[in-house]
């Protein structure tokens, strides 16, 4: 069990102390970390920190970025892939504040990153130096923890507390900014130890068995029984767990898009999506389920729609490793605290084994009637022009739902994620908390890296490749394959969905122009085309998937489909519409 | 849910930068922060927060398990007035020929419970604590007389129950399982507990 794991000590202690610079000490604690792979740009003030880091090529990559933000974005697609903790180095001043987006990201998204910022000499801080920026402050409010380093002698137990509370209780992302002249600074070292414990710090609430046998009593008493599950699922390495409790309980499953690959897609109890753009039935019958056992997932507005008029019938059991979150949005009967890990086993032991065929008949009718609605005309259309719904199935046919799916935000962000296969945990790669244009790209980068023997797709509209094109340099130079198909709709989509919508067609700035995507690829040294005609599709896809090395393919779609179903803004999901 | 007077108690690492991440988890809701205070704790090297909002209880609850969710926050509480004793110190400057000259406000000054901390021919600093309405209260008296300057510190607050916040711990205990039972220990062995 994790317990075990994180309470073993782990002692890399060499017989007598070495003068070391903080910059090797620095270098010193991603290695006893086990980081294979560092996102990064120098600059200034980490310039020791790269001197350093010449020596340690053989040990550690360091993977080039074209723009901060890729580093980070390459951080949190390396930790969603691997299950580590990515790591990002940066200079101070701008390199430092591009960071913030990536961080805000992590944070909201609970990915385990630690950010390693220059900073300028101690002495100068305060007084408006060259690149000086109060990074601190600026992160505080998107870091799990940050803290500023002036004296090398820190460096071993303060990057150890990063990497710690980083991937422990909730992960998030943490930054540490040390001053150039602590970087230079040579200083006894005595080796690294690992971190296992903070005074103030739970990163796990224990388990209390008797909210586990309320939930129990509970569950087994349902008659309409719904589980909803997010993230907590893949981040507490709990899939077989979860699947576990899923099959005996027989209770039928909904995924938010980040709990999205924990659970096969093909599984007989997955019934799909939740939410704003999610399916017909998980989204209506929310409103009818009698118990909703929510599991590692924290009601985000964009599942719930209106909370007053959210599940008020049902009586709710929340299973999270974060306090703060049960009550926050949705009052629970019952919180469960703790490791869904350890949680869900000792519920799975308590629930009676069931099916709850008629209750999973509802689910299938729903299906049956969005299938009708939607669904097929989006996988199979009958318009001249293609829709981003059967690039998808397209492309699941010859994938069969093994690769990596990294998507940017927008309109492809939810057709993907409704219509992927996945057969694999960690196989889900988008951003969503913070719905981050531009996240694509370099996240593809990073889960290529954190997962090196997996197909890599990056599936990015026309809006958010151009928000962080330059990647395509780190591509280039890094030697890596990451498949890029982009799904072009001439507009962005997801606005321009509103505007048409709400906002009686008035297209505000969402008419988006683009560059032949191809011969800027090109340019770059990858490989690519362009598709138009419907009959070329799937050979496209073949040709990408089966291409030796990167390669960048441009589907052009429907200009004004949109994304069904949809909840809109402030209704609740029992207003879900089918168009 | 009524808004009303709450007292959070925080007790933290001592670290640079806390102020910042607690002062945040109120000004992102955009709640304001009445008073704040920070002082030592009968812990050694456990700091304590005391931190007067008017809001409901329910947003309380909420702000004091985002401010536990800090990674140097030992426990947060809270509690209404009626559940602490509290105080706030304010300090006067006077002249101190209208103090000499006026036997009404040296009577004023007397019924306030009003204590002189400085003489000086020029000027007289006395020094009063209470709650608010009472140290406002001898503002309102004293502005006649000349009242040079008027400052007052933050609440400072102990819970009524016998036993302290260690006590309570248990009372959380009931509602909110976790580890505080432990960490309680902890509060009292110090340093031997951790390093970093």
């Amino acid at each position: 069990m994790n317990t075990v794991e994180e309470i073993k000590t782990v002692n890399i202690q060499p017989a007598v102390t070495e003068l070391i610079s903080g910059s090797q000490a620095v270098l010193e604690a991603c290695i006893a970390e086990q980081v294979d792979t560092v996102f990064g740009y120098p600059g200034g003030a980490i310039m020791p920190i790269y001197d350093a880091l010449y020596d340690y090529n053989d040990k550690l990559k360091h993977i080039l970025v074209r723009h901060e933000q890729g580093a980070t974005h390459a951080a949190q697609g390396y930790a969603r892939a691997s299950g580590k903790v990515g790591v990002v180095f940066a200079t101070s001043g701008p390199g430092a504040t591009n960071l913030v987006t990536g961080l805000a990201d992590a944070m909201i998204d609970s990915t385990p990153m630690v950010a390693i910022t220059g900073q300028v000499f101690a002495h100068l801080l305060g007084t408006d130096a060259f690149q000086e920026t109060d990074i601190i402050n600026i992160t505080t409010p998107v870091t799990k923890w940050n803290y500023q380093v002036t004296d090398a002698t820190e460096i071993p137990s303060v990057l150890a507390k990063a990497f710690y509370l980083a991937k422990s209780g909730r992960p998030g992302p943490v930054l540490i900014d040390i001053t150039k002249n602590a970087q230079i600074q040579k200083f006894d070292y005595a080796g690294y130890t690992k971190c296992t414990h903070i005074r103030s710090y739970r990163p796990k609430p224990i388990v209390r068995k008797e909210f586990i046998a309320e939930a129990a009593k509970l569950i087994n008493a349902a008659e309409k029984p719904f589980i909803i599950f997010g993230q907590g699922v893949i981040l507490g390495k709990a899939e077989a767990e979860f699947k576990a409790f899923v099959e005996k309980s027989g209770i039928p499953a909904a995924w938010t898009i980040l709990g999205l690959s924990a659970l096969t897609t093909d599984h007989p109890l997955n019934v799909g999506m939740l939410g704003m753009h999610g399916n017909y039935g998980p989204n209506l019958l929310t409103n009818e389920c009698d118990v909703l056992i929510a599991v590692g997932m924290r009601f985000d507005d964009r599942v719930t729609g209106r909370l007053d008029k959210y599940a008020k019938q049902a009586k709710v059991i929340h299973l999270d490793i974060d306090p703060s979150e049960i009550d926050k949005n949705v009052k629970a009967t019952i919180g469960v605290w703790g490791d869904c890990k350890e949680t869900l086993p000792l519920l799975t032991s308590l629930v009676e084994e069931k099916k709850h065929t008629v209750w999973l008949e509802k689910f299938r009718a729903c299906d049956a009637e969005e299938n009708k609605e939607v669904i097929f005309e989006e996988l199979h259309p009958s318009t001249e022009q293609m829709t981003m719904g059967e690039v998808i199935r397209n492309m699941n046919e010859i994938t069969g739902g093994n690769a990596i799916i990294v998507t940017d935000v927008g309109q492809h962000q939810m057709v993907a994620c409704r219509y992927a296969k996945f057969n694999e945990s960690k196989s889900n790669i988008t951003s969503g908390g913070l719905g981050t244009m531009g996240f694509g790209l370099p996240a593809a980068i990073g889960a290529k890296f954190g997962a090196p023997q997996r197909t890599v797709i990056a599936i990015i509209g026309d809006g958010g490749i151009q928000m962080t094109i330059q990647e395509l340099g780190t591509i280039m130079q890094a030697e890596i394959s990451v498949k890029i198909l982009i799904l072009n709709n001439q507009f962005l989509g997801m606005v321009r969905q509103w505007q048409q919508l709400f906002n009686d067609r008035r297209y505000s700035f969402v008419d988006i122009a683009s560059p032949d995507y191809v011969m800027v690829a090109k340019a770059y040294g990858i490989e690519g085309q362009k598709v138009t005609e419907r009959q070329n599709l799937k050979q496209a896809l073949q040709t990408m998937l089966d291409h030796n090395g990167s390669y960048l393919l441009e589907v052009m779609v429907s200009k004004e489909n949109n994304v069904f179903p949809m909840v809109p803004q402030g209704c609740s999901v029992s207003e879900i519409r089918l168009k | 849910m009524h808004k009303q007077e709450f007292t959070i108690t925080v007790y933290t690492e001592n670290h640079i930068g806390l102020l910042v991440r607690i002062a945040t988890i109120f000004s992102r809701r955009k709640i304001n922060i009445e008073s704040l205070n920070t002082s030592p704790s009968e812990a050694e090297g456990i700091h304590r927060f005391t931190i007067v909002i008017d809001e409901t209880e329910e947003v309380v609850r909420k702000l004091a398990r985002q401010i536990e969710k800090q990674v140097e926050v030992l426990k947060a509480y809270y509690n209404t007035n009626d559940e602490i004793i509290w105080q706030e110190l304010a300090l006067y400057k006077v002249p101190t020929d209208e103090i000499a000259e006026k036997v009404k406000v040296e009577r004023l000054l007397r019924e306030h419970g009003a204590r002189a901390v400085v003489i000086r021919k020029d000027y007289t600093i006395f020094e009063t604590s209470g709650h608010r309405e009472e140290t406002e209260k001898l503002v309102e008296v004293l502005a006649p007389y000349g009242l040079i300057e008027f400052v007052r510190s933050a609440r400072v607050a102990i819970i009524k129950s016998s036993h302290g916040f260690h006590e309570k711990l248990k009372e959380f205990e009931e509602t909110e399982p976790g580890e505080e039972l432990i960490e309680n220990e902890f509060l009292d062995k110090q340093q031997e507990v951790f390093t970093m």
